[in-house]
């Protein structure tokens, strides 16, 4: 009994994990540009797919099961196309939409679609065995309770890449620009710092985020499919808003919060009933604090 | 009545004057093209011609008629959301979870509770009412981008719901069939399409009239005015929560009614009318055609699910499986194309496609046009400071 109450604690930890990865890049972006991003799912499955290209490409013919370094390349390949395509997101198609929000939202739903359709052309609706080192697949024992190895490694990312937003928004020059941006746009520009390099980086530093998270899904589902963006973005979504629009911290918590509530809840009620506590959730954090757990009033 | 002050800045969408009640001469020639469109719609279940490619078969023939049919069901939808996008500036990503409870309900009701169709439709659409008060109520309290996030959540959780078939209701990821010997014979079988079709057509025409009778009425200039500055409205001492409400609840019902009409075309109702991806494709509808506007929607619309349906076919043909693989795959994905092409509408031509034919019409060459896509900020699309 209680060594199932721990996997399910670690399971939900590490869905968690992949919900901040996707969420943490979600809140930055809205919290500077007002922009939803809707095709994040789709940074993180290109992210996904160039990480899993990699593997093949690196491995000998067709083998799943890869060595660290390489596994460490096929992280940092995932990475740099999530963190790619979200900078030329931003420069190609947000950038001459400036201020003209709603159409901001717009493009990126078409870019979504798109983007989904051509995986989905070029790689198949089949799912594809995600390679990654045997140690992922083995599982750690704690307390009697047998936990695969991967809910760790996405909880170890996940944990790296908040202290790392944190560090960059508290200490470095960028950082402050971001912080001072959320905070008030129009005085950031006015004080004569050009906001649209910020807005660039944080496109692409969020694009990283998500391609990392494709990553990572793929070693702690085994494989990866088109589908993958959609369904993880809607909770990533979700995660945004209990946590506060614009807050790393508040998206941290709430992506712990609703990957435990979904995991625990789906094992001992019936499955599907995780899923739309989640949504529940939601709806009552809303009434009670319409900013969220950490947000401040949206505008 | 309200303040007339609250209508200073609305931007007038064409036809949308307010004429005095009765019988004139203007407003019946104004709506000749309207006229015109659902005689020549309604005649052509008799029209034996060929359409060289463009559709199935001929014009007059079920597989046609099916497409045209699915097109108008989609085109009367796409019309219902631009009531809460396009006419009021509400950005719900919840709109599907409305057309799939008018699918999914109405199936139910004559699968479990044995009734005919028609009461069927009838207990479908009041369950959307009430669906939609609920649902409305709880989004609503938040503005913007939260509620299109709520909206997004609620449709996910419809979504849960069908997918986990709960007692066998919904039949899981292979949706439900239709109860076939509930519906009145006149409308089932290969034979019978054309019925079918002309009952589609009908749900377009009440569609029209009932979203162009509330965007005239009171209520419907409160909303036009909630797009243009929703602080503006509460300055003037009104509460635009109970607005917004009526016209989500208005637009859900209609969408409803939509998906009943989709139960009976498509033999069934399946998950896909719920998926977070559908809703994001009524919104592709719409801005294609031109939000804001009712003939943009309904050409949105129309457009939207013909290429939908007709791509695949053009994409099967030998043009297109000649091509180099660069070219075929992408070509072969009609949501590659439509999202594609959704992007490069909202990039140069604001307005969608109504929008950039009226001002075509009003004067401007297509570099000036261009030029002013680019620069322009349209008036009403900036989110309210």
């Amino acid at each position: 009994m209680n060594s199932i109450v721990i996997l399910l604690a670690v399971t939900g930890l590490g869905l968690g994990a992949l919900y901040f990865l996707v969420a943490s890049g979600l809140s930055l972006i809205f919290g500077l540009m007002r922009v939803l991003n809707f095709a994040h799912g789709a940074f993180l499955v290109l992210g996904a797919y160039a990480g899993y290209q990699a593997g093949v490409h690196l491995a000998p013919s067709g083998a799943t099961t890869i060595s660290n370094g390489r596994f460490t390349l096929v992280l940092l390949a995932a990475l740099a196309a999530g963190a790619l395509v979200g900078a030329l997101t931003e420069i190609v198609l947000i950038r001459p939409l400036y201020r003209r929000e709603i159409d901001q939202v717009l493009v990126t739903v078409g870019l979504a679609l798109a983007v989904g359709a051509l995986v989905l052309g070029i790689a198949g609706a089949d799912p594809i065995r995600f390679p990654a080192p045997a140690w992922t697949r083995n599982v750690t024992n704690i307390a009697g309770a047998s936990i695969p190895n991967s809910r760790f490694l996405a909880i170890g990312v996940a944990v790296c890449v908040l202290v790392l937003i944190m560090v960059f928004l508290r200490y470095t020059r960028l950082g402050l620009i971001v912080r001072a941006g959320v905070e008030n746009r129009e005085m950031v520009t006015a004080l004569g710092i050009d906001v649209r390099r910020a807005f660039t980086l944080v496109f692409a530093l969020g694009g990283a985020a998500a391609g990392l998270g494709g990553a990572l899904t793929g070693v702690f589902y085994g494989s990866v499919d088109p589908g993958l963006g959609s369904e993880l973005l809607i909770f990533a979504f979700i995660v945004v808003i209990i946590g506060g629009l614009g807050s790393i911290v508040g998206s941290a918590l709430a992506a712990v919060i609703v990957g435990l509530l979904q995991q625990f809840a789906n094992y001992y009620a019936a499955d599907g009933v995780g899923d739309l506590a989640v949504v529940l959730l939601l709806a009552v954090v809303l009434l009670a604090r319409p900013a969220g757990l950490l947000g401040k009033a949206i505008p | 009545m309200p303040d007339e002050n609250v209508l200073d800045d609305v931007t007038e969408t064409p036809g949308n004057h307010s004429t005095v009640a009765g019988f004139d001469r203007g407003r019946v020639l104004r709506a000749l093209p309207q006229l015109v469109v659902v005689v020549v719609l309604a005649v052509l279940p008799w029209c034996d011609i060929s359409t060289g490619g463009i559709l199935p078969a001929n014009l007059s023939s079920p597989g046609s008629l099916h497409l045209l049919g699915l097109c108008l069901v989609f085109a009367a939808l796409a019309l219902s959301y631009d009531l809460l996008f396009g006419f009021t500036g509400l950005l719900s990503f919840g709109h599907a979870l409305f057309f799939a409870a008018g699918a999914y309900l109405a199936e139910i009701a004559m699968a479990q509770f044995g009734v005919s169709l028609w009461a069927a439709a009838v207990i479908a659409v009041i369950a959307g009412l009430l669906l939609a008060v609920l649902v409305g109520a709880v989004s609503l309290r938040v503005g913007g981008i939260a509620f299109a996030m709520v909206t997004l959540a609620f449709a996910q959780a419809g979504s849960i719901i069908v997918n986990q078939d709960p007692g066998g209701l919904t039949g899981g990821e292979l949706g439900k069939s239709l109860t076939f010997d509930k519906v009145p014979d006149a409308l089932l079988g290969v034979v019978n399409t054309r019925h079918v079709y002309w009952v589609a057509l009908l749900l377009l025409v009440v569609v029209y009239l009932l979203v162009t009778f509330a965007t005239r009425s009171a209520p419907g200039r409160i909303w036009q005015a909630i797009r243009e500055n929703e602080r503006r409205v509460e300055v003037l001492g009104l509460s635009p929560y109970p607005f917004k409400l009526l016209v989500f609840v208005v637009g859900s019902v209609l969408a409803t009614a939509c998906g009943v009409v989709y139960l009976l075309l498509v033999g069934s109702a399946n998950p896909s009318i719920i998926t977070p991806d559908f809703t994001l494709s009524l919104l592709v509808m719409v801005v294609l055609g031109g939000s804001g506007n009712r003939w943009g929607a309904v050409i949105g619309g129309f457009l939207y699910s013909y290429l939908d349906q007709r791509l695949p076919a053009f994409a099967a043909s030998d043009a297109i499986q000649s091509l180099p693989t660069v070219l075929r795959v992408p070509l072969s994905q009609p949501l590659f194309i439509l999202g594609t092409l959704f992007v490069l509408v909202i990039l140069f031509l604001p307005g969608g496609i109504v929008g950039t034919l009226q001002r075509a019409r009003a004067g401007g060459d297509s570099r000036s046009l261009l030029r002013a896509a680019l620069t322009e900020r349209q008036p009403g699309r900036e989110e309210k400071q």
